[in-house]
């Protein structure tokens, strides 16, 4: 059952853990894992993804492909609220001899489906899942998400040509649309331009959403698949989203905090969520009086 | 510890342009760790970046260089000859093109980024292609001088980049001829041919052996193709014995290319220091080169093994 509380709630502790780890690790990319929770919190705790922790190869599963490798650390985090390993193994990210590598790996963490990092690929893999599970016959569906930079690798658009050829419509790419890549903003760096538009061009039912919005992330991610057609969601976010001196700022894409900045940035992402917790009770104690 | 070889890339090229070259760079979304952006804040008109297009930034160069420019690539050595390495064989060097690659982040020394970020095969990939050069500097000086000599070259050069800062060997007028490896240290006893990050831990190396009586000889391979057979058969002849150290695969790399000469023509037992036919891992640079023996103490022992 869908809970946007819960998801709001998991969406704080992710954050809270993407700092925490990346501080211990001492290097990461925050800019992309926080703009990511939001999507990543609906997905796992908002009734989207089918799976079940203690059977990570449970052939029932819905299949989530973490494109934008780089963004280890909001999948990490997810899977160790999740349940997959202990919350313990996020504070070896990175270090030698780590179940948590610098980038997803498959062979070493359970609830991976597949090592990624070199980006540009996983949305050809996501094609490969969905048609197996579709010849199958199966209910599963497979769900990638994408960089927006990510998106200016041709590989993604070869992808972009498969899935509607071959009627995936058990697919779903979300693009995390932060604007923003390495050398700056992808639109001085290499403009995407209408990035929904190019994809219902190759033949995709594309929409856009607040990547921010949980409500509205929920209802675009649990739609019922559009009949033959593969969908991509183009979700708007900030980066570094609820660090505020994260927030818009191309240079904390692979940089870490230092200690107080971390300590900083925790209490700013506790204070928030305790107000939204606050803002969303009063909300429904007021609404509970309406009815009264 | 002196500069990261990466140090050397963009303000090699500022001087190289300064001079008069037609030189060009093409980027893929990584010009700060590659340093190509000081030249692009430089040399705005002669800087393209292609974003995270690999492919593209590699035939976007061949174009430059059909039209006389001598291109420069940037990314990481992964992507650069990896993601790339059709368009580096069948454009590039099926038309010996002036395209220079010059990613940085070879090998281990990346770091905690992990396995699918440390190049260890790089030196195979562009080694196996007709018409390629592939250099592999020693340290920041070397850097710089490699990069002077693919540029005052025509053809396809590979030159091996690293993160890491490393020990400075070389003079800072230090000359790079192509085909041509230095001996370092002079010795009688074993061979240790080296070549990047690897040549500051066989000279380390070297002094272990001497504490126990082994004269080393060390031998910077700083080019692998075209290899300096003389130098190293005038060297094993010697010996009699060789231990080669890079920080690449054990398959394909600078040992497999000394090994595949010295077979045909002076056969001499060899061991080979590498990454044993495995992928990188999370770690720091320091532990990753203890981890995968590629440390000095580990190169001390291969040679004990041998003599
Ligand atoms: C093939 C490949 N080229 C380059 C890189 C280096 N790299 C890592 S993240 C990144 C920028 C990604 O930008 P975007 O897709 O927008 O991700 P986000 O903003 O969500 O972090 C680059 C160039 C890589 N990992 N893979
Ligand atoms: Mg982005």
């Amino acid at each position: 059952m869908y809970n946007r509380t819960r998801v709001c709630e998991q969406a704080v502790k992710i954050r809270l853990d993407i700092i925490t780890m990346l501080a211990a690790a001492g290097s990461g990319h925050p800019g992309g894992s926080l703009s990511a929770a939001d999507i990543v919190a609906t997905l796992y705790f908002g009734d989207v993804l089918n799976f079940d922790a203690k059977n990570p190869q449970d052939p029932a599963r819905d299949r989530f492909v973490l494109c934008k490798g780089h963004a280890a650390p909001v999948l990490y985090a997810a899977l160790a609220q999740a349940g997959y390993f202990d919350k313990k193994e996020l504070l070896n990210l990175r270090k030698l001899g780590a179940m948590l590598q610098g980038h997803p790996d498959a062979l070493k963490t359970p609830g991976v489906e597949v090592s990624t990092g070199s980006l540009g690929q996983g949305l050809s893999i996501a094609c490969g899942m969905a048609a197996a599970l579709k010849a199958a016959g199966g209910p599963q569906r497979v769900f990638t998400l994408l960089g927006d930079g990510e998106l200016q690798e041709g590989q993604v658009w070869e992808a972009a040509l498969f899935a509607p050829h071959y009627r995936l419509d058990n697919l779903v790419a979300i693009i995390d649309s932060n604007g923003l890549q390495i050398d700056g903003a992808c639109c001085d760096v290499m403009a995407l331009g209408d990035i929904a538009g190019k994809f219902r061009a190759f033949g995709w039912d594309a929409c856009e959403v607040d990547g921010h919005d949980i409500d509205a992330l929920h209802a675009v991610l649990s739609a019922a698949p559009c009949a033959d057609k593969p969908r991509a969601i183009i979700a708007h976010t900030e980066k570094g989203k609820g660090v505020s001196f994260m927030e818009g700022v191309a240079s904390w894409h692979g940089v870490t905090p230092c200690e107080k900045q971390a300590r900083e940035a925790c209490a700013e992402i506790e204070c928030a969520g305790n107000e939204a917790r606050d803002r969303a009770r009063d909300s429904v104690s007021s609404e509970g009086g309406h009815h009264g | 510890m002196g500069k990261a070889t990466r140090a050397a890339y963009g303000a090699t090229l500022i001087e190289l342009a300064d001079e008069g070259l037609p030189i060009t760079a093409v980027e893929a979304d990584l010009s700060g760790s590659t340093t190509l952006s000081k030249f692009g804040e430089r040399y705005p008109d002669r800087f393209y970046n292609a974003g995270i297009a690999e492919a593209n930034m590699t035939n976007v160069a061949a174009g430059l260089a059909l039209e006389g420019n001598i291109a420069f690539t940037g990314s990481f050595a992964i992507f650069g000859t990896g993601r790339a390495w059709e368009q580096v064989r069948n454009t590039v060097c099926y038309n010996d093109l002036n395209v220079k690659l010059a990613p940085t982040h070879a090998g281990v020394t990346v770091g905690p980024d992990g396995g699918s970020h440390q190049a260890l095969e790089d030196i195979a990939l562009m080694r196996v292609l007709p018409h390629m050069h592939v250099l592999v500097p020693a340290d920041f000086n070397a850097a710089r001088a490699a990069i002077r000599l693919a540029a005052a070259t025509p053809g396809p050069f590979y030159i091996r980049l690293g993160r890491a800062e490393v020990a400075e060997v070389h003079a800072s007028d230090f000359v790079f001829e192509l085909g041509r490896a230095y001996v370092l240290r002079e010795g009688t006893d074993v061979t240790l041919a080296a070549c990047g990050i690897e040549v500051a831990e066989a000279l380390k190396a070297a002094d272990l052996l001497a504490a126990d009586g082994i004269s080393a000889e060390v031998i910077d391979v700083a080019c692998i193709k075209p290899l300096d057979v003389e130098t190293l058969v005038a060297s094993v002849s010697k010996t009699g014995r060789i231990v080669t150290c890079e920080e690449h695969s054990v398959l394909g790399g600078m040992g497999s290319a000394i090994s595949e000469v010295l077979s045909e023509v002076c056969p001499v037992p060899t061991r080979r220091i590498g990454v044993a036919d495995t992928f990188g891992t999370s770690g720091s640079p320091a532990e990753l080169i203890e981890h995968f023996g590629l440390d000095a103490p580990s190169i001390a022992a291969a040679a004990r093994e041998l003599v």
